[in-house]
């Protein structure tokens, strides 16, 4: 049996770490100081800290302005896209609706485009007034090497990699989650508004559990009543080939 | 590849100099070079390559790993530290080691209707209460712990999530493998599920304390299933009355159920909604053997299978990865593929030990996930091309129509097989338990197998235990168990089911919701149903709740019981690279709603699964619902 020493194993995990993988912290790299906390450590693999520029033309940092102490969601779309993203976007507005009160206020909607060269931010502002998007939910643009940085921190990739190659197959699942809580979790976008919103909820303050409990259970019911809601959701044509 | 030339970084200059220390350790310089960790000129390669070829290489602990790191996909590059192997023994009932679940008064007793003044987290009443009244009461609570995986001084306890026996008040400590309920058919019991949890923001990185225990397997009403959307909170309790029953009673055989039907390895998780992988990888999972009049745990008795616990051992598997920066488990939260680890656990223990004595053995494995296949051989190594065959009696819970003698059992997330291994004439010997199936990402294995030897070695058996009778049936003298049900009676609905990525998970085209109810199943009807992997790269443990099924065919071929045993009645179907299952289905007693899903915990939390239900009225024929 192959037996490798603890420095060995120190100085390849950092080299892994050297060379741009998201590896071990700093800190640890260098065999020092406590353990970091875990929020902290998903910082470091998750949350690369990249400057953005929003719809609006504001500048943000990513994890600083975006997501520290924040209860998020996060998808990625592109302007261009024929198949996914305006259905999804479109869905995403009921659910922004859905949550009304919540968005904006201590809940905060970021949709990051994968096509950053094209989608400018003046691109990206009208695509969002063609959804009627509301306040609180922001289109990001910025350098392409940082986009695709956020893109595989944040696990819209895909270990197949024909398929990673396709934008279309990043556009399917929306995160959510709650950084101090340290809660993540995903749902495909073209999930039913309701659903999708019930998901989102999933990760947020426990002081609101009774309070979400009921808005779902509202929407639920709006939902069932409704008569112009009895026609069901275009079913998406996509061409993906299956892997 | 880009090969890294000319300027080195300090950090890639010490692992040159740990070249030297890597060829002391028995790596030589044709293994670095075999492995891309090093280029024919003598220079390492950049560090992506490097550490996935360390992970490769690391045989102390992993040999088929885990990390594609950060060269595919999502996965992050986070390496456990070396564990020394085989330092613990593994945890068994026959000592103690790990707890068998005992019964206690519960107060409030139960009730058929959901007790929500006293905090019941249930919103469905008991169907089957009345009918079949417990008769025996536990308690369990799901709380927080540390637990030690392994002697090695080197690791640190693990904050876990785990089962302690009885009620908060009793205040025991966690279990991880949550205790082993041992019951018997016709026996009713009743699960008191508390959820003491530590609040969000007390989650070590990953898990939602806010849960629903199933027991996978089990011939159960719906509301006591333990179903995805069923969960509940903080300070709740769940009352799940388990009747322990063989399908057919309450119709085809009335009174007495048909004991064909009979499962005795099944096994209890959580299955929170969009956070299954987190919690159960957090170590919210279990096991529970059901006994019979033919099964006794006694093998004097029955069909004399060795005895419970002395010579029928449980085992548990599952993969973890140590994070370096802080020395506890790691899961990575992001990944879509699937989850993999590089440290391997049985029963709680890293790569631990069993002693046996030179006599019949009944060991039931069982694969919790997240995302690993499992094919597990027995390995001795100072003879490696020995054969050492053992004999499989079961897939998931339920016995074959008899024994076959297999090299190999080849086990997916959920799936349980029970076999028959026989150290007569063995003393003195070590085997492994070694797991030979090539898989670096969570996709599922590529199909390959390393050689003997080679694989991940999870377990070590050392036949030094003392001479004991054995009065178990030698399992090439049992010619039956209990046979199978018939396959011809006729179907009320023929369905199809596509497991399917298309830039998410999806079963038919479709999304789940807790909500959606896509098809409706007429209550004690048949059913045929065709289960489809769309897919090559991704492998899908479909795993349909409550109800066994029944394989008639796999790829148009009827299932073969060699090398691999796919004949037999399942609760999982194993979806390989493009496979096809065409099952039958019973969908017997009782009504209400539960899901088919993958089992790679991972699908299932995005998406990968679809709600049914058993209806006495408005059942459809959906064919592709």
């Amino acid at each position: 049996m192959i037996k490798i020493s603890r420095r060995a194993w120190l100085g390849m995990a950092g080299a892994a770490a050297a060379a741009g993988v998201v590896g071990l912290p700093p800190l640890q790299r260098e065999g020092r100081a406590a353990p970091l906390p875990p929020r902290e450590l998903i910082r470091l693999r998750n949350f690369p800290n990249v400057v953005l520029t929003t719809h609006e033309g504001e500048q943000v940092r990513f994890y600083d302005d975006l997501i520290k102490g924040k209860f998020v969601t996060i998808n990625m779309m592109y302007s261009t896209c024929k198949a996914t993203c305006p259905l999804t976007t479109a869905n995403l507005v009921r659910v922004q609706k859905l949550l009304a009160d919540r968005v904006g206020r201590d809940l905060f909607m970021y949709s990051i485009t994968l096509d950053p060269k094209q989608d400018t931010p003046e691109v990206l502002n009208a695509y969002a007034k063609t959804f009627g998007v509301g306040k609180g939910w922001k289109f990001l643009t910025g350098k392409p090497e940082d986009i695709e940085r956020l893109r595989r921190r944040l696990g819209f990739a895909w270990a197949n990699q024909e398929m990673d190659k396709n934008k279309d197959f990043h556009t399917g699942n929306l995160r959510y989650g709650n950084e101090p809580l340290m809660l993540w979790g995903a749902v495909p976008g073209m999930a039913e508004p309701e659903w999708v919103s019930e998901c989102i909820l999933f990760a947020d303050w426990p002081q609101n559990l009774q309070k979400d409990r009921q808005l779902i259970a509202q929407a639920k019911s709006r939902r069932a009543s409704a008569a112009e809601r009895a026609a069901p959701m275009t079913p998406m044509t996509r061409d993906h080939e299956h892997h | 590849m880009r090969l890294l030339k000319y300027r080195l970084t300090k950090r890639q200059l010490d692992v040159l100099k740990n070249r030297q220390e890597l060829i002391k350790a028995g790596i030589s310089r044709r293994d670095l070079l075999k492995l891309g960790l090093m280029t024919s000129t003598g220079l390492l390669v950049e560090g992506l390559s490097v550490s996935r070829a360390f992970a490769q290489t690391n045989t102390t602990v992993s040999r088929s790993t885990s990390q594609s790191c950060g060269t595919r996909g999502s996965s992050l590059c986070v390496i456990s530290p070396p564990i020394q192997p085989f330092l613990d023994l593994l945890p068994t009932p026959r000592d103690g080691t790990w707890r068998i679940q005992t019964p206690i008064a519960l107060s409030p007793a139960p009730t058929v209707a959901p007790n929500t003044a006293a905090g019941e987290g249930r919103t469905i009443a008991h169907q089957a209460f009345t009918q079949f009244p417990p008769q025996k009461f536990y308690g369990i609570t799901q709380k927080a712990g540390a637990l030690s995986i392994t002697s090695d001084p080197t690791i640190a306890p693990q904050n876990l999530w785990g089962f302690a026996i009885g009620t908060p008040e009793q205040n025991n400590p966690i279990n991880v493998p949550g205790p082993l309920y041992v019951e018997h058919y016709n026996v009713p019991i009743l699960v008191r599920n508390y959820n003491r949890l530590p609040p969000e923001g007390q989650n070590g990185g990953f898990g939602k304390p806010s849960v629903t225990t199933h027991l996978h397997n089990g011939h159960t009403p719906s509301e006591s299933d333990g179903n995805p959307c069923n969960y509940f909170e903080i300070g709740q309790f769940y009352d799940q009355h388990y009747p322990n029953v063989y399908a057919g009673i309450n119709s085809t055989h009335p009174g007495t159920g048909d004991i064909r039907e009979a499962l005795h390895t099944l096994w209890y998780h959580d299955h929170r909604v969009d956070f299954t992988a987190q919690n159960t990888y957090k170590g919210l999972a279990g096991m529970y053997l059901l006994f019979n009049d033919k099964d006794t745990g006694d093998e004097l008795t029955g069909f004399h299978l060795p005895s419970f616990p002395q010579y029928d051992i449980p085992m548990v598997f599952n993969d973890k990865v140590i994070d370096p920066s802080t020395g506890q488990i790691f899961f990575d939260l992001f990944n879509l593929d699937g989850v993999l680890g590089d440290r391997f656990l049985v029963n709680g223990k890293v790569q631990p030990v069993l002693h046996v004595s030179p006599r019949r053995y009944r060991f039931r494995w069982l694969n919790t996930g997240p995302s690993r296949f499992y094919q597990f051989f027995l390995t001795d190594l100072t003879n490696l091309s020995a054969n050492n065959t053992f004999w499989q009696i079961s897939t998931d819970g339920n016995l074959l129509d008899k024994p076959y003698q297999v090299s190999s059992s080849r086990v997916s997330v959920s799936e349980r097989v029970d076999v028959i291994v026989d150290f007569t004439g063995k003393a003195g010997k070590t085997f492994y338990i070694e797991n030979r199936l090539v898989q670096s990402d969570g996709q599922g294995p590529s199909g390959g197998l390393f050689a003997a030897g080679q694989g991940d070695r999870l377990l070590k058996i050392v036949v030094d235990g003392p001479v004991v009778n054995d009065n178990s049936q030698n399992p090439a003298n049992i010619t039956a168990f209990y046979g199978f049900p018939n396959t011809t009676d006729a179907v009320r609905a023929t369905r199809t089911f596509v497991f399917q990525n298309r830039g998410d998970w999806e079963i038919n085209e479709k999304i789940f919701a807790c909500d959606d109810i896509r098809f409706r199943v007429l209550r004690n009807s048949n059913e045929k149903w065709t289960i489809q992997n769309e897919g090559r790269s991704w492998h899908h443990p479909a795993h349909i709740h409550f109800e066994e099924f029944q394989t008639l065919s796999i790829n148009g071929q009827a299932p073969a019981t060699s090398p691999l045993v796919q004949k037999g009645r399942k609760d999982v179907a194993r979806l390989e690279s493009r496979d096809t299952h065409v099952v039958y289905f019973r969908f017997r007693d009782f009504v209400g709603r539960y899901p088919i899903h993958c089992h790679n915990v991972v699908h299932e939390d995005h998406a990968m699964m679809a709600h049914w239900e058993i209806v006495d009225t408005g059942a459809d024929t959906n064919p592709r619902p």
